[in-house]
C-alpha cells in the first residue's frame, strides 16, 4: 500500500512534467528550437489564473481560459519579436535568446506581482478518494493532471496526423525549404507552433500550481527544466515519448528520495537520464534521422 | 583634450574633499546610526520591515528627545542580500560617519560584514542574522534574535514541557543554513530531553517544489507531531499538502514561518492549529501602538517580527547610549567599547520580550514565546 502511494505521488507530479514536456516536444518537433522560456510561459499562466480568480472573483474555467488566450498572444509575440529575426542564424544565437526571454520573463513578473510568494487556490474542488482507511489517498489532481495529459497528447497526435495545418507542421518539421516550394506558409505555420505550445503551457500552469501551491516568479524555471529533461529521455519531437518521460521522471523522482535521499533526487534523476541518452541517444522513443550530407 | 580631463579631475578632487569635510563634522546632540539590508530583490520582504521598524523607533525618538534631548540620524543603504554589495553599503554608511552599525538583517551580509566591524571597532548589533557564527564573530557583535540552535533547543523544551507529541517527525531545508541550525538544535535538546524522534526528512532548494513524498513519509511513520524549521513558502506546501491527503498532525514552526498567513492567496483554515515560535504578536494588547504605525507607513500590511526586531534595535541602542552618556561626539570605537561593557549588565524592555539580556559573545537571552493560530489569528500559546 505504502510503495502504492509513493508511486502516485510520482504520477502526480510526472503527469504535470508530462504535459509541460508536451509543449516542448512541440516546438523543438516543429520549430526545431529549444524554447527554454516555456517554463516562464508556464508561471505567467499560473499568475494570469491566479489574478482572474482571486482579484476578479470568477470561476476557476473562466480563468483558465483567460490564461490560455495571454499565454496564446505572449507565446506569438516572443516568437515573433525574439525568434523570427534570428531564423536562419546559428542554433546557438536562438538558444541564447530562449534564455534571454526567460529572464526576462521572470523579472517582468517580479515587477508586475512582486517576490512574496502566493498561494495557488486548486482548481479541483473535488475531495481526495480515500482508500483503506486513508492509507491510500488519490487525490482530485492528480486524476485531473492524468486525464489532460492523456487528453492532450491524444489531441495533439491527431492533430498533426489528421488535419491540414498538422500536416503543414510535419512538413516543416522535415524539410523547411521543400514544405516553402510546397505553398506552405513557414512563418505562419512555426507562428502556430508556438500558439499552441502557449496555450498548453497556460493549462500546464494551472495544473502545477494546483499540484504545488507556491506561485513565484520563479515558478516555471525548476519544473520547466525538469520537464525539458524528461522530453529528451522520452525523444524530443515525439509526442507520445514527452507524456512517457514526464511519467517516468516523476516516478523516477518521487522513489529516489523516499528509498535513496531527499537531498540526492536530482542527481538521481539526471544520472538516469545520462544512462539511458548512452544507451539511446535518441530517448526512448525518438526516432534515428538520418543526417543529409 | 587630455589638459580638459585633468582639469575635470582637479576639479573632482577639490569638491570631494570638501564633501569629506562635511562628513567629519559631528553633532553631538545626534547620534548616526546605520543599517543595511534586501530593500530590494528577493529578500526585499524582510529588509524593508526591518528598515520601516527601525525608522519608526527613530521617529518616536526624535519626537519624545524635545529641543534638547539626544536624537537620532538614521541612514539605510541596500545591500540586496549579497555579501559583496553588503561590505559596499557599510563602507558608504562608514564614509557617512556611522557611529553604530544596526545590521545586516540576512545572515550572509552579517558574515561578510562582521570582520569589518570588528576592525574598526564599530558597535554593531543585528536585528535577525540569527547564525551563531556572527555573534561569534567578535565581542562588539550582537543579536536582537535568537540564534538558530538556540531556538531550535527552546522549540524542543516547549514540546516537552507542554507534551505536544509522542511520535516526532522533522522536515528541513539542507539547503539552508537556518534551517539546518534549528534542526540540529531541536535534535541535540530532544535528545536530552528523550523525545521521540522517528522520522527525519529533508528537501533542498531545488526540489523544494514538490514536497509531497516527506510529508507522505511522516505520515507513514506516525507522526502526530511536525517540526518545520523553515520559511511561509514551504509551510504553505506542507499545510495544503497535508490536508489534501487528511493527516493532521501538530504542526510547529519557528520565526521564519511568520508571514505564512498574509501569504496572498493562503487559505487561512489550513494553518488552523499551527504553533510556531516567535518573539512579536502583531495580534498582542502591548503591540498595537506600533502595528498602528507600521500599517500607516506600509500600506496597512500587518508587521512580522523582523519589524519589532528593528524597533528593537534602535531602542537597545539608544537607551544605552543615554544610560552611558555617549553623544553625537563620542568617536565610534569608544562608544563601542563602552557600550559593549554597558551590554554586559543591560536588561532591556522591547516589542520581542522583557528582561532581555546579552552574554559575553553577544547572544541574547530572552523568553521564548509562541503563539497558535486559531480563527486566523495569532493567539498567546
Amino acid at each position: 500500500m505504502q510503495v502504492l502511494q509513493y508511486l502516485i505521488n510520482g504520477v502526480s507530479i510526472g503527469s504535470v512534467y508530462a504535459i509541460i514536456a508536451l509543449g516542448y516536444t512541440m516546438v523543438y518537433g516543429i520549430a526545431k528550437m529549444l524554447n527554454f522560456a516555456h517554463g516562464d510561459v508556464i508561471m505567467v499562466g499560473a499568475y494570469i489564473s491566479f489574478c482572474v480568480t482571486n482579484y476578479m472573483g470568477l470561476p476557476a474555467i473562466v480563468s483558465i481560459l483567460a490564461a490560455m488566450v495571454v499565454c496564446t498572444v505572449l507565446g506569438i509575440l516572443i516568437e515573433k519579436l525574439a525568434y523570427k529575426p534570428l531564423r536562419g542564424t546559428s542554433s546557438l544565437a536562438v538558444l541564447i535568446t530562449a534564455i534571454g526571454v526567460s529572464y526576462f520573463l521572470q523579472n517582468a513578473a517580479q515587477l508586475i506581482w512582486g517576490t512574496a510568494p502566493k498561494s495557488f487556490t486548486s482548481i479541483v474542488t473535488f475531495k481526495p478518494f480515500s482508500f483503506a482507511d486513508g492509507a491510500l489517498v488519490i487525490t482530485g489532481e492528480v486524476i485531473i493532471t492524468i486525464a489532460v495529459s492523456i487528453l492532450v497528447m491524444v489531441g495533439l497526435t491527431l492533430f498533426t496526423g489528421k488535419t491540414r495545418m498538422g500536416k503543414a507542421m510535419r512538413a516543416v518539421s522535415e524539410d523547411r525549404d521543400a514544405a516553402q516550394l510546397m505553398g506552405i506558409n513557414v512563418n505562419q505555420t512555426i507562428s502556430m507552433t508556438f500558439a499552441i505550445g502557449s496555450a498548453l503551457a497556460a493549462i500546464a500552469g494551472v495544473l502545477l500550481c494546483s499540484t504545488v501551491p507556491t506561485l513565484q516568479p520563479t515558478t516555471g524555471s525548476m519544473p520547466g527544466i525538469r520537464a525539458f529533461t524528461a522530453a529528451v529521455i522520452g525523444g524530443i519531437g515525439s509526442i507520445p515519448g514527452a507524456m512517457l518521460g514526464g511519467i517516468l521522471l516523476g516516478i523516477i523522482e518521487t522513489f529516489s528520495k523516499k528509498y535513496i535521499s531527499t537531498e540526492f533526487s536530482d542527481a538521481i534523476v539526471f544520472a538516469v537520464l545520462i544512462l539511458i541518452l548512452l544507451v539511446k541517444p535518441t530517448g526512448l522513443l525518438g526516432k534515428q534521422v538520418q543526417e543529409k550530407v | 583634450m587630455k589638459k580638459f580631463f585633468a582639469l575635470m579631475m582637479a576639479a573632482m578632487m577639490v569638491v570631494a574633499m570638501f564633501a569629506g569635510c562635511g562628513n567629519a563634522e559631528a553633532d553631538a546632540g545626534t547620534i548616526k546610526i546605520g543599517m543595511t539590508g534586501p530593500l530590494t530583490g528577493g529578500a526585499a520582504v524582510y529588509g524593508t520591515a526591518v528598515e520601516a521598524g527601525m525608522k519608526i523607533a527613530v521617529e518616536e525618538i526624535n519626537a519624545a528627545a524635545g529641543e534638547d534631548g539626544l536624537k537620532i540620524e538614521f541612514k539605510s543603504q541596500d545591500d540586496e542580500h549579497d555579501a559583496e554589495k553588503a561590505l559596499n553599503a557599510y563602507n558608504t554608511l562608514k564614509d557617512w560617519g556611522m557611529q553604530f552599525f544596526a545590521g545586516a538583517v540576512t545572515t550572509a551580509p552579517c558574515l561578510s560584514i562582521a570582520p569589518s566591524a570588528v576592525e574598526d571597532q564599530i558597535f554593531m548589533m543585528t536585528p535577525s542574522g540569527s547564525s551563531e557564527k556572527i555573534a561569534n564573530s567578535g565581542s562588539n557583535i550582537f543579536q536582537m534574535c535568537f540564534t538558530d540552535p538556540n531556538q531550535g533547543a527552546n522549540a524542543a523544551v516547549l514540546v516537552s514541557e507542554k507534551n505536544l507529541g509522542t511520535n516526532i517527525g522533522i522536515i528541513y531545508d539542507s539547503s539552508d543554513d537556518y534551517s539546518k541550525g534549528l534542526m540540529q538544535g531541536f535534535k541535540d535538546k530532544a535528545a536530552e530531553l528523550g523525545l521521540n524522534i522517528v522520522c527525519e526528512t529533508s528537501f533542498t532548494n531545488a526540489n523544494s517544489s514538490d514536497l509531497s513524498t516527506q510529508v507522505t513519509q511522516c505520515k507513514d511513520e506516525g507522526c502526530d507531531f511536525v517540526f518545520l524549521p523553515f520559511y511561509a513558502t514551504e509551510a504553505a506546501q506542507v499545510l495544503t499538502y497535508a490536508n489534501k491527503i487528511g493527516y493532521e498532525p501538530t504542526f510547529f514552526g519557528c520565526d521564519g514561518m511568520d508571514g505564512v498567513l498574509t501569504s496572498d492567496g493562503f487559505n487561512t483554515d489550513l494553518a488552523e492549529g499551527l504553533i510556531l515560535m516567535t518573539p512579536f504578536n502583531p495580534d498582542a494588547p502591548e503591540t498595537q501602538d506600533f502595528v498602528a504605525k507600521y500599517q500607516a507607513m506600509m500600506n496597512d500590511v500587518v508587521p512580522n517580527q523582523f519589524a519589532a526586531d528593528g524597533y528593537d534595535v534602535i531602542y537597545a541602542i539608544y537607551d544605552a547610549c543615554v544610560a552611558t552618556g555617549i553623544d553625537g561626539a563620542t568617536p565610534a570605537a569608544d562608544a563601542c567599547a563602552k557600550l559593549e561593557e554597558y551590554f554586559a549588565t543591560y536588561s532591556f524592555d522591547g516589542l520581542t520580550g522583557t528582561g532581555m539580556t546579552w552574554d559575553a559573545s553577544g547572544m541574547i537571552s530572552k523568553i521564548p514565546a509562541a503563539v497558535i493560530i486559531e480563527n486566523g489569528k495569532y493567539v498567546a500559546f
